[in-house]
């Protein structure tokens, strides 16, 4: 989108959408990019109130205890430095400490971050710079510590190291955007010069939709899925007509263009993106390039669910969601057909369908462009993810040989560890409480920090339940988070749990776990709440199903009358014991 | 081109960057004249005009016009320089 159409969309109607507040601080003009934010947010139904700081009052706002930013209680911060202002400020800085310009600078903006997040809950983005080379020493400048295209790197890597420590400080990746355009598109000297805006028109709907991505990722709203097409789209050629010897991978024809495409899709996978096959094709054929192939780079192991057949796209993408249980908006769907493109497009709302270019040298840049798998979070869990769903393939074929669910869910051998919030399993109770948005009762997202907070504050009992069985681990799966609101009383502030797990008596573990810590610390009473949102109908009678009693708006459940549920989870001796 | 066409496509422009209705510009046009046109408004304007055009103005050039006249002034002696 061009600046005209994002800023053509802040007269639409953002009815309906997720609010939340945004503070935009910079040293630069930044009128333009607040509304580029808000109008690209129109796209991600976010309806993102930015409050547009007067210019250069960073540093006031911040140290201000009673700043209008402080009044205004961001939910997220972005603090935009320009990378040519930096050189302004390099400019004026005395030769014999131009070496220790970026430690002086890193200092700054830590202190700057450090009071912010004391003082609000907010979420701190903070660009890196967009480098400029000022060319005084050519070349030789990343030999001479006191140029500024040497402390203009070491300020970015500080900036980066800075981020790795601090769980609610966010790097906008500034410096790889002017990567991507190039620094003759993203600085416009004659514009700078007569307004101060040190981004040019084509460059600030780039920067607004990167900024959008990651505060939309921080309400959850994630890429979870790729969908592939096979012939001409993984692979050159069509394997069905030309065989396993003749499709284009590896040294053959253009195979390098697809080599490289799968080493891409590959790294996705490791990160935890779930890796679907979707292909017109008949089964064994299509599989046989990954068994046999030498050069495939993915194998039979990386794709959670393998669907080939000569059935509509659309309907064999509409069964691969069901397995998987996420919404459509969290698919990427690839194929080189622009036919099936628009099949799919018009028959599966919300899914993500990019406009593949002809030519398949240039997948790769084109996809790099669109920053489809912005995320906020990574735990060592997400790799095993394919995993879990191809154990999950296996256990609901093994389901099928059952007539009695009981007797099934005996037959998995199920076992539970239960931890109070710990530093190994932070981000992933992070991350499940951004991602799970049908089995989630009152949508409370919370960040790292909040779990931190969480786990040290003395009148909440945070609890995450992991689950194994003997067709693998699915790690930790499921959270609920105690909080003492009268004396004898525990109100459950959120439960949330990932849908991999469903029907399959977790629910009764974890509520036997609850009342016995209720029972255990003397409280009598558990109080419930449904929060309805878009998503979450699927847990709208949780708590009547469990034997809680409706009063008002909650659910009350008596700890003394409470007869522990029937399940067929064990509890497994925690990993500290 | 004509100064008359020049307004004309200019207009055109105009009504599609500031995105406030219609507008009419004359000679003596100034921002005050129109609604929506402010100091942001007139960058954008500016970037619409370099691209429609294929033109390049100066920062100097961009700072020293009063009115839609003198705009227009200098976008034909560049053009007609460049022909």
């Amino acid at each position: 989108m061009n600046f005209s159409e994002l800023k053509k969309n802040l007269k639409k109607d953002f009815k309906g959408f997720r609010t939340l507040k945004s503070a935009l601080l910079g040293d630069s003009a930044t009128q333009f990019l607040a509304q580029a934010i808000r109008g690209a947010g129109y796209r991600q139904q976010l309806d993102i109130n930015v409050y547009e700081a007067d210019y250069n009052q960073t540093d006031r706002l911040i140290l201000d205890p009673g700043s209008e930013l402080y009044e205004f209680q961001p939910d997220v911060s972005l603090i935009f430095e320009a990378g040519h202002k930096l050189l302004q400020k390099f400019n004026k800085t005395e030769v014999a400490a131009r070496s220790g310009f970026a430690e002086e600078q890193i200092h700054r903006i830590r202190q700057l971050v450090a009071t912010l997040q004391e003082r609000s809950k907010t979420k701190v983005v903070f660009f890196n710079y967009a480098e400029e080379d000022d060319g005084v020493f050519g070349n030789f400048a990343s030999k001479v510590t006191s140029s500024f295209l040497y402390q203009v790197r070491k300020l970015n890597y500080l900036l980066t190291e800075y981020a790795v420590e601090n769980r609610n400080f966010y790097i906008g990746d500034m410096s790889s955007i002017q990567n991507q355009l190039g620094h003759e598109r993203v600085f416009s000297p004659a514009i700078y010069t007569t307004s101060d805006m040190v981004l040019s028109i084509d460059a600030i709907p780039v920067v607004a939709e990167s900024i959008v991505g990651m505060i939309a990722a921080f309400q959850g709203k994630q890429k979870k899925c790729l969908i592939l097409d096979l012939d001409n789209t993984v692979w050159g050629g069509v394997i069905g007509d030309d065989g396993l010897e003749n499709i284009q991978i590896g040294g053959l024809g253009i195979g390098k263009a697809f080599t490289e495409f799968q080493h891409w899709v590959k790294k996705l996978r490791q990160r935890g993106i779930i890796v679907c096959v979707c292909s017109k094709n008949t089964e064994s054929i299509a599989k046989e390039p990954f068994e046999k192939h030498p050069d495939m780079v993915l194998r039979l192991e990386d794709i959670a669910v393998f669907v080939a057949n000569w059935k509509n796209k659309a309907d064999n993408i509409r069964l691969i969601q069901q397995f998987l249980n996420i919404g459509f908006d969290s698919m990427v769907f690839l194929d080189d057909n622009p036919v099936e493109r628009d099949i799919v497009r018009q028959n599966v709302p919300d899914i993500t369908v990019p406009e593949l270019p002809g030519d398949p040298a240039e997948y790769l840049e084109y996809l790099y462009t669109l920053n489809l798998f912005e995320t906020v979070s990574y735990s060592v869990e997400d790799a095993k993810r394919t995993e879990q769903y191809q154990n999950e393939s296996r256990r609901m074929s093994a389901q099928a040989s059952f007539i009695n669910e009981s007797d099934f869910l005996k037959s998995l051998a199920m076992l539970s560890s239960v931890q109070p919030f710990d530093s190994f399993c932070t981000p992933r109770v992070a991350q499940l409480s951004q991602r799970s948005n049908q089995f989630n009762l009152r949508t409370v997202r919370y960040s790292e920090e909040d779990i931190h907070r969480i786990s040290n504050s003395s009148s909440h009992y945070p609890f995450c339940f992991t689950l194994e069985d003997k067709y693998g681990d699915n790690g930790t799966v499921c959270a609920v988070i105690l909080k003492e609101q009268q004396p004898q009383e525990l109100f459950i502030e959120n439960w949330f749990m990932s849908c991999r797990v469903l029907k399959r008596e977790m629910e009764h573990f974890v509520l036997n776990t609850i009342v016995s810590h209720a029972k255990n610390t003397g409280y009598n009473t558990i109080v419930g709440e449904y929060l309805p949102t878009a998503k979450n109908a699927l847990v709208k009678d949780h708590y009547s199903t469990l034997g809680f009693r409706e009063e008002g708006n909650f659910w009350r459940l008596d700890v003394a009358e409470y007869q522990p549920k029937e399940c067929h989870i064990r509890a497994k001796l925690s990993r500290k014991e | 081109m004509e100064r008359s066409e020049v307004i004309e496509k200019f207009n055109v422009l105009f009504e599609e960057v500031i995105d406030e209705g219609p507008v009419s510009l004359t000679g003596e046009t100034t921002a005050a004249d129109v609604d929506g046109w402010d100091s942001l408004t007139q960058i954008q304007l500016i970037v619409a005009i370099e691209k429609a055009f294929d033109v390049k103005f100066t920062s100097e050039e961009i700072v020293s016009w009063k009115n839609v006249a003198e705009m227009i002034d200098c976008f034909l002696t560049k053009k007609r320089t460049a022909e």
